[in-house]
């Protein structure tokens, strides 16, 4: 039976107003509330699911991140994953961490724990990349499932019905691969509470990317951060031959 | 459990009282071992201790914080999951149209873990503490009190006699079962005819020839969870033999009774006001065979597990209308950001703005003294009695005012059931009349204090008698006596609160001084017949639960400021703000209760009341009626 490797990333929670921090150089993290990335749970699930099914033997959650990540390890365990693994990187250091550093970290745990399958979310809600699926099948030169919205078992391999532009587009790829799950793959379910008991005895691993032998050096610099532009006040026009003259002089007509 | 029962045995809260050493040893100590030659130690509840004018601040100052960090992770951890299971799942609104609340939600309920969160984990419950619970308890407040009822009802009463009393046999029989295998619980101790004074019970269960059974008959009342348990705490009268003088006397006993032992049944779910989702039934029994080893606790000792099972799971309210005044105030808040009138968002009306301002300063109260509780409890406190009688008191009349006023914020808006605080507001009023109405908890509260000080009073008469060897404790009480008349301040909270707070500790200082004196002439005044003074008991009481809550914020706010947590600010002028509304309150409660004025007012108000009930209501001529 498969191993599957699942990626669980910490980011803000969806419901949070995100603010921008006085010197913008980043967005306020300190006090504010952390959750699982949503895209993260539905590959969760999916595992999890596959595992019901016998089809997959055990699951191993990933996060990447400071000691903080290992709260989504935990939901992650609490879900249904039988084991943690946390790839501590200090809060300095992930700020200017990627997806090429967090998909050769995957790769690098895919080979070492023996992985089948390696589900990830398609992105994470806080810098949207949608990258590191793509890249960790690359730097394994395994196939790759993107954006699934379906996954089934099949002799060979899996069936994949993954979500494009205006439809669907069924493949077939071979394990292992790397797969990426989409909004409507599934509904994830919650941790029950004891449930979350349970997962505080599942073991939890810790190791650092160095132990793995990955460069985390940065690969680029944080020039600014900046909040959306303000919407501008309206103006209330008289009849709509004056609204038409507005939009004419604005060059909009 | 629902008692609605107007409550007004003078004997049964002392009895309560009577019972404070029991309960407390409770968790601790295995009930067996537990005697009346219990040992004489120091009285560490800082409201008993207010009422012979001292200080002992260990229970409130500093603010408790008894959870270790993995405690707190677990509980963080599964605060989203439960505020998930009610948005995603239950629904509020339609438990109370229906008045049931459907299988599914209930399945969700027993799978989510919520029926067994203080189960140890050993028999399948979540292992939590008070502390742990009161938390979950604030999302229950702020979502569905109906349901709350269900789930209280179930663990916070039905099988806490389990938990306490239970013999091994006993918890490894019934707890997994209780805990997550869907089965529910209920308490029945109410009877028609028995309220509040337990021992009046006449249910009653005979000891077979060959004492293997007890066949219990009976009826019960307003049970919560009557319909749906399989598993309840009944209590009975039983004939017990005195050890010392073989009389045959009739004293409660608890017992552990199964639906399936047969003889079992329930009656129709009742019509209620508010709490509609939860069921409260009858439940009669007739010739239920119940096996000895279903005695719970020992025999003959019923009552006292009774009032330990209630007295012990009072807390959670507090921690319950917390919750559901923060979603009162959010409501009202959302309202009064976007409502425009008279060109202005109401935000901006001094009205809106100090009603606003008094809800928030309740609620802070509330949960302040909720977790000040929760936790001197989960540190092994035996003395919490007064403070949770408190805390029932202040957090179900708060959450009543804060309600009402969120309502006449949103005004029409607030009266319509879609806005959802109509269904708060009749799911709020049991709060003030179940688990001891109000009324019987201000008298008990006065009561103890009372009592507890005039032994004080007569220790020192003793001491007199024999000064020679009692000089220390004399001149002490001589020092603390000179102090606090003359009015230096005999009480000194400085060094426990931030300078921001020093003014509001010095008032609550005062207060706190005024309050010894008070009951100090008072007890003088009246000695034993201040039992017959209800009016003056309550000033008493009103004016010791405003202390409370002036001591857990200022003990709070001080923890946040010390904290520097980024609310410092708002929570430091919260407890400024109700240190001096409390105070003029408190001062004015004790002027009250000393004065010969009150004489006058009250003799008014029993003429008053006696020529009401001759008439059977209110006796005047109206103004155009022909006479």
């Amino acid at each position: 039976m498969a191993r599957v490797l699942v990626g669980v990333k910490r980011v803000i929670d969806y419901a949070v107003k995100v603010r921008v921090k006085p010197e913008k150089n980043g967005v306020v993290t300190q006090g504010v509330k952390h959750s699982m990335n949503p895209f993260d749970e539905i590959a969760v699930e999916e595992a999890v699911k596959l595992k019901e099914k016998k089809l997959a033997g055990e699951i191993i959650a990933v996060s990447v991140g400071p000691a903080q990540s290992q709260e989504v390890i935990r939901t992650a365990l609490a879900m249904g994953a039988d084991r943690g693994v946390h790839v501590e990187v200090s809060a300095a250091e992930y700020d200017l961490l990627q997806p090429v550093h967090v998909s050769k970290i995957l790769a690098k745990l895919a080979l070492d724990e023996k992985a089948d399958l390696v589900i990830l979310g398609k992105q994470a809600i806080d810098d949207d990349a949608n990258q590191t699926a793509q890249m960790t099948a690359a730097v394994l030169d395994w196939p790759q499932g993107t954006f699934c919205n379906k996954v089934e078992k099949t002799d060979a391999g899996l069936t994949i019905v993954r979500e494009i532009d205006g439809g669907l587009e069924t493949i077939k790829t071979k394990i292992p691969a790397v797969l990426s799950a989409d909004l409507r793959l599934n509904t994830p379910r919650y941790a029950t509470l004891p449930n979350i008991m349970k997962a505080k005895k599942k073991p939890l691993k810790k190791v650092t990317p160095k132990d793995l032998g990955v460069d985390t050096s940065p690969r680029i610099e944080i020039i600014s951060v900046e909040d959306p532009p303000v919407r501008q006040a309206g103006a209330a026009v008289a009849d709509v031959d004056a609204l038409v003259a507005k939009l004419k002089a604005g060059g909009h007509i | 459990m629902l008692k609605l029962n107007s409550y007004g045995s003078r004997k049964l809260i002392l009895d309560i009282y009577k019972y404070r050493f029991y309960s407390a040893a409770v968790p601790k100590r295995k009930p067996e071992n537990e005697a009346s030659k219990e040992p004489k130690r120091p009285n560490e509840s800082f409201m008993a201790n207010i009422f012979r004018g001292t200080l002992v601040s260990k229970q409130v100052f500093p603010y408790p914080d008894v959870l270790t960090l993995e405690q707190k992770e677990t509980t963080d951890s599964m605060l989203d999951p439960f505020q998930r299971f009610f948005s995603d799942v239950n629904n509020a609104a339609r438990n109370d149209d229906n008045s049931v609340i459907d299988d599914n939600t209930l399945k969700n309920l027993w799978e989510l873990g919520g029926m067994g969160i203080q189960v140890p984990s050993e028999y399948g419950g979540l292992g939590m503490n008070n502390t742990q619970y009161a938390r979950l308890c604030q999302i229950v407040g702020a979502n569905d009190l109906g349901l709350g009822i269900t789930l209280g009802a179930h663990q916070s009463i039905g099988f806490k006699g389990i938990l306490l009393y239970g013999t091994p046999e006993q918890k490894a029989k019934y707890l997994p079962k209780v805990a997550s295998e869907e089965v529910y619980a209920a308490f029945a101790l109410t009877e028609p005819s028995s309220g509040s004074d337990a021992n009046s019970i006449r249910s009653r269960a005979v000891k077979s020839a060959d004492n293997k059974y007890y066949i219990l008959n009976g009826s019960k009342i307003w049970i919560s969870n009557g319909g749906l348990a399989e598993v309840m705490t009944v209590f009975a009268q039983t004939e017990q033999i005195d050890k010392k003088t073989g009389e045959k006397k009739d004293k409660v006993t608890a017992f552990i009774v199964e639906r399936s032992f047969g003889g079992v049944t329930s009656g129709p779910p009742e019509k209620k006001m508010g709490i509609k989702a939860s069921n409260t039934t009858e439940v009669y029994f007739e010739d239920v065979k119940i096996p000895i080893e279903n005695v719970l606790g020992k025999e003959g000792e019923g009552f006292k597990v009774a009032v330990n099972i209630l007295n012990s799971g009072r807390f959670g309210m507090g921690a319950t209308m917390s919750g559901t005044m923060k979603k009162c105030i959010e409501i009202a808040t959302a309202h009064a950001n976007s409502r425009v009138q008279f060109g202005q968002k109401i935000k901006e009306f001094g009205t809106i703005q100090e009603k606003l301002a008094k809800m928030n300063i309740l609620q802070y109260a509330t949960e302040s003294m909720a977790f000040m509780i929760s936790q001197n409890m989960d540190s092994g406190s035996q003395d919490y009695h007064l403070e949770t009688a408190i805390s029932k008191i202040y957090s179900s009349e708060s959450a009543w005012h804060v309600c009402d006023e969120a309502i006449q914020i949103l005004g029409g808006m607030g009266f319509m059931k879609e806005t959802g605080l109509e269904r708060i507001m009749r799911d709020l009023r049991i709060f003030r009349i179940f688990e001891g109405t109000n009324e019987v908890l201000r008298l008990f509260v006065a009561l103890s204090g009372v009592q507890y000080a005039g032994n004080h009073l007569k220790e020192l008469q003793r001491a007199l008698k024999n000064p020679a060897a009692n000089l220390g404790f004399i001149f002490k009480e001589a020092s603390r006596r000179a102090t606090t008349t003359i009015g230096l301040g005999g009480t000194d909270l400085s060094t426990f609160v931030v300078p921001e707070l020093q003014e509001s500790a010095k008032r609550t200082a005062a207060c706190i001084d005024l309050f010894g004196r008070t009951t100090e002439e008072v007890l003088v005044k009246y000695n034993k017949n201040i039992i017959n003074e209800q009016i003056i008991l309550n000033h008493l009481a009103n004016a010791a639960i405003d202390i409370y809550a002036m001591i857990a914020t200022l003990s709070r706010a001080t923890r946040t400021a010390q904290l520097n947590l980024p609310t410092a600010e708002h929570e430091l002028n919260l407890t400024k703000a109700l240190s001096i509304q409390a105070t003029e309150r408190v001062n004015q409660h004790l002027r009250k209760a000393s004065s010969g004025q009150l004489q006058a007012e009250n003799k008014l108000i029993s003429t008053l009341a006696k020529k009401i009930c001759e008439q059977d209501g209110v006796h005047s001529t109206g103004v155009i009626d022909l006479h």
